[in-house]
């Protein structure tokens, strides 16, 4: 294997790396402000990128992705205030549970609206065979746009869950939801605000990943379980680890398809996961200590 | 009360059985006078994937059996009795597909079974209408579904095995022989990749390197970039999702500049729509459904094809694909093997049906024989390429 081909598989795997990274960061908002994993993330995704792929024709694409994060957003507060809001003796496993439900529902109405067919959005910069050379090996610029919406979104919000007093309050919901009422933040606005804030990162993300992926109603599942697995291994609830988790999956992955059948290249996935899940379940990137005083 | 009533009820549904196939036969002995109003309709089932992940199979079935019944029955049936066609959705799970085929043939009697749309969910009743002595008209693609013949099973679409000989020949012409193949892991991918192995020293072709990938993979530049690194001199992919527009995509973005040949699943516009300018120039094998409009006047199934793309697109406000034209087959090969028979029992039409020659269809020429129940072969493909988003005949 020459050089050029050591870089053309990292860049493989840093294109999916990329991918998985921006739908884990997804799952980390809802499980920082209410401690449930949100199942229909990957709903939210594709729901985002349908959105503009149908605006798109009528207006320019920031417009397009605009408006699908908007609609998405709302969609994402609707829906936490009509299945999760009124749900009696609301335990984490229930919520799960309504996620998943959710996530069936939200899927078969999809098709109802666009159909089984395949879609895409056009290229950021360049078309579907425009490629950069760096190091003698290529990738798409698309990537550099997933890479960069990444890195925007993860500084985004750990801006604001750290600084802002909208974002702390969110986590104190998170942490003791009666204190935090005590304390005087409305704990119930705080999980509506998480989900509108996940659905519509989720959105964007649905849409910056749209031409390497394309789109279709039920890609969402496959992809929010890789994100998901990479959501684990960087630990729940943290979005730097979840880029770095989601690269390194990635990278991961692309040695297994150099080295051996392409195939087991899940394999791997899913053996990392088992193996973080066995000796590190806070995560590669979480402090195991940090972790226990969040669920305590 | 209520038990009386269920009582009454299951009563009258005995009743009802007992006399249902009395009343067929007198039907059957005033064949020459009453009018196809007065008789009932001849059954016929239908199996689609109309939703779930083979729904770009199963809903263009429905919607062309639809089309084609309603047709006929506007023009008077077939011998002068209508088709009442009942269509289930499998969703493409052949457990669903088992229960509605049993209900098919056991409670509805129905002549015949359009469908299913998938492979799987064939071989999973096969053997059901076999027994159940009920005609299945596949309409799914592998070639276990016919071979070895179950006298009462027949498939429309073309074989596998044909269109990876047609993909060699072209290989062969252009003078490509070392290639690396990427298939799919369900099962129309499987038995592509089964084929192209088998027929590749045939035409004296070198598969260098195969390499599986999942149906749900996003991204395809891992495997190329080993197929790159084997220096191939032409990619097949032989899968039924949209895994094609991403092969097209990902190879012009690694730079891996050699032809790229895909299967007879390729023919589907939209897959040329999500690959953009990197579809440009796939070769395929492919019924002449797409390239109805430019065939040359005189083509035997010239008239046929443009008559169903027409009727289609002009209904369903939507481009007429190959896969609802294997159900568009499907009933052309029933109606003519009613025809033929002169009567709708089972077994004689099973009869006619096996001795049909010379049947136009959007699929090819359809001529069965015991052997055959398929009743294509390789011309029955044409090899299309893509030029400006478009589908055009290849030429060399």
């Amino acid at each position: 294997m020459n050089f050029a081909q050591v870089v053309q598989y990292a860049f493989s795997g840093i294109t999916v790396g990329s991918i998985y990274a921006i739908v884990a960061v997804g799952f980390n908002i809802i499980y920082n402000t209410t401690g449930i994993i949100n199942f229909a993330q990957g709903e939210f995704l594709i729901i985002g990128a349908m959105t503009a792929i149908s605006v798109s024709r009528i207006a320019p694409l920031p417009v397009a992705i605009l408006v699908a994060v908007v609609v998405t957003t709302a969609l994402g507060g609707l829906i936490e205030f009509v299945f999760i809001r009124p749900v009696k003796k609301a335990s984490v496993l229930r919520l799960i549970i309504i996620t998943i439900g959710l996530s069936i529902l939200i899927r078969e109405a999809m098709l109802h609206i666009w159909d089984e067919q395949v879609r895409s959005l056009p290229y950021f910069t360049g078309t579907a065979v425009s490629s950069l050379t760096i190091l003698g090996a290529h990738i798409s610029p698309q990537v550099l746009w997933v890479l960069g919406a990444s890195a925007v979104i993860v500084a985004a919000l750990t801006l604001f869950f750290r600084y802002t007093l909208m974002g702390r309050a969110m986590r104190a919901c998170a942490d003791d939801s009666m204190a935090a009422r005590l304390c005087g933040v409305n704990d119930r606005w705080m999980v509506t605000l998480s989900f509108m804030l996940s659905a519509g990162i989720g959105a964007l993300a649905g849409c910056v990943i749209s031409p390497v992926t394309q789109t279709q109603y039920d890609m969402g599942a496959p992809l929010a379980i890789k994100g998901f697995t990479v959501a684990i291994v960087g630990g729940l609830g943290n979005s730097m680890g979840a880029v770095a988790a989601g690269l390194f999956l990635g990278l991961l992955e692309a040695l297994v398809v150099s080295q051996f059948a392409a195939a087991y290249k899940d394999v791997v996935a899913i053996i990392v996961l088992l193996l973080i899940l066995v000796f590190r379940p806070s995560g590669l990137f979480t402090r195991g200590d940090v972790s226990a005083l969040r669920t305590a | 009360m209520k038990t009386r009533f269920a009582a009454i009820l299951s009563i009258l549904i005995v009743a009802l059985v007992l006399i249902a196939p009395g009343c067929k036969e007198s039907d059957d002995t005033s064949e020459g006078g009453a009018s196809a109003v007065d008789k009932p309709p001849i059954k016929v089932g239908a199996i689609f994937a109309i939703t779930g992940p083979a729904s770009f199979l199963g809903a263009p079935e429905a919607k062309t059996v639809e089309m084609f019944v309603e047709k006929l029955n506007e023009a008077g049936g077939v011998n002068g009795r209508k088709i009442e066609v009942l269509i289930k959705d499998s969703g493409a799970r052949p457990e669903n597909a088992i229960s509605m085929a049993k209900q098919l043939i056991d409670e509805e009697k129905v002549l015949a079974i359009l469908g299913p749309s998938t492979s799987g969910e064939t071989m999973a009743i096969k053997n059901i209408c076999q027994e159940g002595s009920t005609i299945l008209l596949s309409c799914a693609a592998a070639e276990s579904i016919v071979d070895p013949v179950a006298s009462y099973v027949f498939k429309t679409p073309q074989k596998d095995s044909d269109a990876a000989r047609r993909i060699f020949q072209t290989m062969k012409d252009m003078g490509v022989s070392k290639i690396g193949v990427v298939t799919s892991n369900d099962g129309f991918g499987m038995a592509g990749a089964g084929q192209l192995a088998k027929y590749a020293p045939e035409y004296g072709a070198t598969i260098a390197i195969s390499e599986t990938y999942d149906k749900a993979e996003t991204d395809l530049t891992g495997v190329l970039t080993k197929l790159k690194g084997e220096d191939v001199q032409g990619v097949v992919n032989w899968s039924i999702v949209p895994a094609q527009s991403l092969v097209a995509k990902n190879m012009k973005q690694i730079g891996l500049d050699v032809p790229l040949f895909q299967s007879h699943g390729f023919g589907n516009i939209k897959y040329v729509e999500a690959g953009g300018e990197a579809a440009n120039g796939t070769i395929f094998p492919c019924g002449r459904l797409l390239v109805a409009d430019v065939l040359p006047e005189g083509h035997p199934q010239k008239d046929v094809l443009v008559q169903y793309k027409s009727g289609y697109e002009s209904r369903y406000n939507e481009d007429a694909s190959t896969f609802g034209g294997h159900a568009y087959d499907a009933m052309v090969i029933l109606v003519e093997g009613i025809k033929k028979a002169g009567s709708v029992e089972t077994a004689k039409v099973r009869d006619a049906i096996e001795t049909l020659q010379g049947v136009v269809g959007t699929g090819g020429v359809f001529s069965f024989s015991a052997q055959d129940h398929n009743g294509l072969d390789q011309n029955a493909f044409e090899m299309l390429t893509v030029k400006d988003g478009k589908f055009a005949v290849y030429q060399k």
